[in-house]
């Protein structure tokens, strides 16, 4: 009687609890950076951001029934309407949007503003998975994969539109699912090569020496190596090629990217530079973290994610919090939280049968990863600062539940994955 | 083999989650300085700056005490855009003004942006008032209160001494590292000598603030707070209402007035003309007006009765009279005939005795005794007779405090000159001098220089009939009820007390029956010598040493007055009041006090 199983017997209880963790001790680390000892507060006072989030917290629990009992095929069906409306509000916020902390990202709807960029991710995992599982689709087709890069690229440039590079970068993070699902290696590979080319530009001051070492490797592979022309061309050809990414790696630094992208990046360099210039934020958000010590300076006894010296400390910065009340303790159970989660949504999605439920699920995982990668690495001075939320922990509705959304409905399909099976 | 890249998943989120957790190592268990920087982040270190010690007159007057003064300090990580237009109205800045505060105020070398530090020093009562109630509009600013000195009365600027932020070089110097920029630390007078005494120690206040520079109450409960600790008072020895008197008798003249209590060496007035209101030396206006007053041509800043060294003249023939009794070679009865030949003298006397010739002041009479002081004939050589007899008249003059510094409680004091066996040699080259060179000194116009405090000095000695107490102007510090330590010594002068008794009979029969006439009081009896220090082709220094009363001395006293004259018409005329004053609480001679402040002491 497989059918009439309930969908509380086949949805996966373990990330449900990990998502039910996160987003409770969320809240109370929300609380904790907002709370002040002088005024007697409660965590349920809607006029505080914990008391707005618990707010979201009951919609997303609306939200994730609303999911949970519609069929599965829903999704698939909606997913081109849902992307194309989401992307035309992305579009519209430009022109009737709200700024907020320098960034137009904003519709307003009475006092709450929403943040469509936020529905973006799981519309765009729900179009990409769809467009992947056509039984006719092939990444070694040109055609194909011009598609699949234009369904990223469209929301990432809409919301490059908007200047919020955070939530535009997210978008890049789908190559790793096209890998997953048959993309050639060598993009990704040649995409962290260059990454990796422009940080070390950055980090060496004399570009002479990255050339010089580039030559110099590139001597050693012709002379070790085989000596036949097309391997040496090859090779030449590389080099050169290394050489001129170094050259623009400096002048997109310099020129292309505006001077606060610039200092955020030159800030993970040497952020004791300029303490309280462009390093302000790292220097603030590791001061935090660090002080919390081995076990942290107890839940409401920060002093440092209490007294505003953390902008957005409840938001982009929330882990500031987690790091200095609870210290490294709390900090490995948060990370492990979130480790255990994604090891779980790929376990979920390798086990699926149907190309579709597996693409989505392993967008899920690529979005919160990349999320979770780029905060936790920016308040610990690992990445530039780049404004993105934690995923579930950090305060806003928009993001909440933009991340309810996108877990959910991979939770729903893992839950039909035998129905799957019996359908084919 | 598409199947085996989930692995590449599994190992990124591993070993993501495991760079993490080695960096939230690094930084929270391994590396402790960011407990540190957190508390230094969110503690607030407000100092506590100590009430400065006030300052007394012997009677219990209050001269110096403290007024809450306002500084403006900024800490510029809490800055924010600010409305600069009206913060420009409320603080009274323009634009231009405001810019070159912060260009100023970030050149400094203690410039900190996540520390506070002084914006703008001393603001007045109307700005403190409008700034405050909106200081809410401009993060990062606050105000912060301290004291500035503040003076009964306008008077004894050159005792009491001035009180200014520390200079850069101060700072520099300052190796104990108790000063910090923007201190207030005393720059001259007892302010700078008592200042270790009057300034008291910092507290501090660690408060909990927030970012934005808010406190939110006391931290670790002021575990690590200290209480600021007060200054100690001071009881000065001045008597303000004499000082006052002699301010107001020496005003429009150049000189000093000194009064000295002959038993204890405590210093009743200390007063240098031409001087300055010293609350003008004090709080918001301080800058403007030391510009003005050490640029005055006057030089109101020049503490005359320690640093204006002048040759002393005849009083110093009170000291020559002594020594010579002391060498034995005069004696009371010694007469020498009034020979204008080599020195000019004034008056109608001939042959008189060592009485007459110090009432009459007598030039040739120390001409001769100089002569033998200096010409003993111990070796039959002149020249080395000379060299002998110099070198036993500077043992003894020294000992009377001439030639080097009191050592009274006020910086910059100069020690006059007393002209020694070398420093004739230094003078001659070498070349061979004796006594014809140097007979100038015999009567006090020669190379010896004192100052008026030494003179005061000489004055009280002979009161005492041969020893003086260091002059001195505090008399208590805090309640201790005692001075410092070293001017509670005693220091005799090698010479017996009946040549100072010959001495005193000689002063007195100056002002009774010499050329200090003016000096007499009815029932007072007042000892005294006049001088009149050449200074051609101006007038001389008007000058006159005296104490009283004869029998068991109050006060001794020392007056210049600089291009006024012979010594009995302006300073002798002073001197009495001065005594009058003093010893009888009101002057009863008002036409003398006239003569005195119309000023006119010429022919």
């Amino acid at each position: 009687m497989r059918k009439e199983d309930s969908i509380v017997n086949n949805i996966d209880w373990i990330s449900v609890s990990i998502y039910g963790a996160l987003v409770l001790l969320g809240w109370f680390n929300i609380f904790a950076s907002v709370y002040d000892e002088s005024v007697s507060q409660s965590i349920l006072d809607i006029k505080l951001n914990s008391g707005r989030q618990l707010l979201f917290m009951g919609i997303s629990i609306v939200l994730i029934v609303g999911i949970l009992v519609v069929d599965m095929r829903f999704f698939e069906a909606v997913s081109f309407l849902v992307y194309g409306f989401i992307l035309f509000l992305v579009l519209l916020v430009p022109f009737i949007g709200k700024e907020v902390g320098g960034n137009k990202a904003w519709i307003g709807i009475g006092s709450f503003g929403v943040q469509p960029s936020e529905f973006a991710k799981f519309a765009t995992a729900l179009v990409v998975a769809r467009v992947i599982s056509t039984p006719t689709f092939r990444f070694d087709n040109i055609r194909n994969q011009a598609v699949v890069f234009a369904i990223i690229l469209a929301p990432l440039a809409l919301i490059l539109l908007q200047k919020d590079w955070g939530t535009a970068m997210v978008f890049t993070v789908f190559i790793l699912v096209f890998y997953r699902e048959g993309m050639s290696p060598v993009l990704l590979i040649t995409g962290a090569s260059g990454v990796v080319i422009f940080l070390l530009t950055l980090l060496v001051p004399q570009q002479w020496w990255l050339h010089g070492a580039v030559l110099s490797v590139l001597a050693l592979l012709i002379i070790f190596g085989k000596k036949k022309f097309r391997r040496i061309f090859t090779l030449t050809a590389s080099a050169l090629a290394i050489m001129a990414l170094i050259e623009s790696a400096d002048y997109v630094l310099t020129k292309v990217l505006k001077p606060h992208h610039q200092n955020r990046i030159k800030a993970l360099i040497n952020p004791d530079a300029d303490p309280l210039g462009y390093g302000w934020n790292v220097t603030q958000s590791k001061i935090a973290i660090g002080s919390g010590g081995f076990f942290g300076k107890g839940f409401l006894k920060g002093t440092q994610t209490k007294f505003d010296f953390i902008p957005e400390q409840d938001t982009d910065f929330i882990f500031c919090t987690i790091g200095e009340e609870h210290g490294w303790v709390g900090s490995i159970m948060v990370i492990g939280l979130f480790c255990g989660l994604f090891l779980r949504l790929l376990y979920l999605a390798e086990r699926q049968k149907s190309k579709f439920s597996r693409a989505y699920l392993y967008a899920v995982v690529c979005i919160l990863f990349f999320h979770f990668s780029v905060n936790i690495g920016m308040t610990i001075g690992l990445f530039p600062v780049i404004g993105i939320p934690l995923p579930f922990f950090s305060y806003g509705g928009s993001a909440l539940i933009g991340f309810t959304i996108l877990l959910f409905i991979g939770l729903k399909l893992d839950s039909h994955r035998g129905q799957v099976l019996q359908r084919i | 083999m598409r199947d085996q890249r989930k692995y590449f998943f599994t190992v990124l989120i591993v070993l993501v989650g495991s760079i993490f957790l080695i960096k939230l190592f690094a930084i929270q268990v391994w590396d402790d300085r960011y407990g540190e920087l957190a508390d230094s982040n969110s503690v607030l270190r407000i100092t506590e700056y100590p009430y400065r010690g006030l300052i007394y007159d012997r009677n219990g007057n209050l001269l110096v005490y403290n007024e809450p003064e306002f500084d403006l300090m900024v800490q510029v990580n809490e800055m924010q855009e600010f409305d600069s237009l009206t913060f420009c109205s409320l603080a009274s800045l323009d634009l231009p003004k405001l810019r070159s505060l912060f260009l100023e105020m970030k050149a400094r070398k203690e410039f900190l942006p996540y520390k506070p530090i002084l914006f703008m020093p001393k603001l007045s009562a109307k700005d403190v008032a409008s700034i405050e109630d909106r200081l809410d509009e401009f993060p990062g600013f606050y105000l912060q209160a301290r004291t500035t000195r503040a003076y009964t009365w306008p008077s004894a600027a050159n005792a009491l001494g001035y009180v200014s932020e520390i200079s850069s070089e101060q700072l520099a110097s300052d190796s104990a590292r108790i000063y910090k920029q923007g201190d207030y630390i005393g720059q001259s007078g007892i302010e700078a000598y008592y200042e270790s005494v009057l300034r008291g120690k910092r507290g501090v206040r660690n408060m909990w603030r927030n970012a934005k520079g808010v406190e939110k109450g006391s931290f670790k409960e002021g575990k690590y707070d200290t209480m600021a600790v007060p200054g100690i008072n001071l009881i000065t020895s001045l008597d303000i209402d004499l000082q006052r008197y002699g301010e107001k008798l020496l005003e429009g003249k150049a000189g000093s007035i000194v009064a000295v209590e002959p038993s204890t060496g405590e210093i009743l007035s200390f007063i240098s003309g031409p001087s300055y209101d010293p609350g003008r030396l004090s709080g918001k206006n301080y800058s403007a007006n030391y510009k003005i007053i050490s640029s005055d041509t006057n030089k109101p800043l020049f503490n005359r009765p320690l640093m204006a060294q002048y040759r002393p003249g005849s009083i110093f023939k009170v000291a020559q009279a002594m020594i010579a009794l002391e060498e034995g070679v005069i004696s009371t009865d010694t007469r020498f005939p009034c020979d204008r030949s080599i020195i000019n003298c004034h008056g109608g006397h001939n042959n008189v005795d060592l009485r007459g010739a110090i009432t009459n002041s007598c030039n040739p009479y120390f001409h001769a005794v100089f002569r033998r002081l200096l010409s003993q004939g111990k070796t039959g050589d002149p020249f080395r007779d000379s060299r002998e007899g110099l070198a036993e008249w500077h043992k003894l003059v020294v000992t009377f405090g001439f030639g080097s510094p009191l050592g009274i409680d006020l910086p910059n004091e100069k020690g006059g000159l007393m002209p020694s066996v070398p420093y004739y040699d230094r003078a001659y080259r070498n070349r061979p001098w004796k006594f014809s060179n140097i007979y100038s000194i015999a009567i006090g116009e020669g190379e010896n220089l004192v100052v008026p405090i030494q003179m005061a000095n000489f004055a009280s000695t002979v009161a005492n009939r041969g020893f003086y107490y260091t002059p001195h102007l505090v008399k208590s510090i805090g309640n201790t009820g005692n001075p410092l330590e070293q001017f509670q010594v005693k220091h005799m002068v090698p010479i017996d007390s009946m040549n100072f008794e010959v001495a005193v009979d000689a002063m007195e029969s100056v002002v009774t029956s010499g050329t200090a006439l003016r000096a007499n009081l009815k029932d007072i009896v007042v000892c005294g010598k006049t001088g009149s220090v050449q200074n051609d082709p101006n007038p001389e220094h008007s000058v006159f040493i005296a104490f009283a009363p004869k029998v068991n001395p109050k006060i001794a006293i020392s007056v210049y007055v600089e291009y006024s004259g012979m010594g009995g018409r302006a300073a002798a005329t002073i001197a009495g009041l001065m005594i009058e004053k003093y010893l009888k609480g009101k002057v009863s001679r008002n036409y003398l006090e006239d003569y005195v402040l119309k000023g006119d002491f010429l022919d």
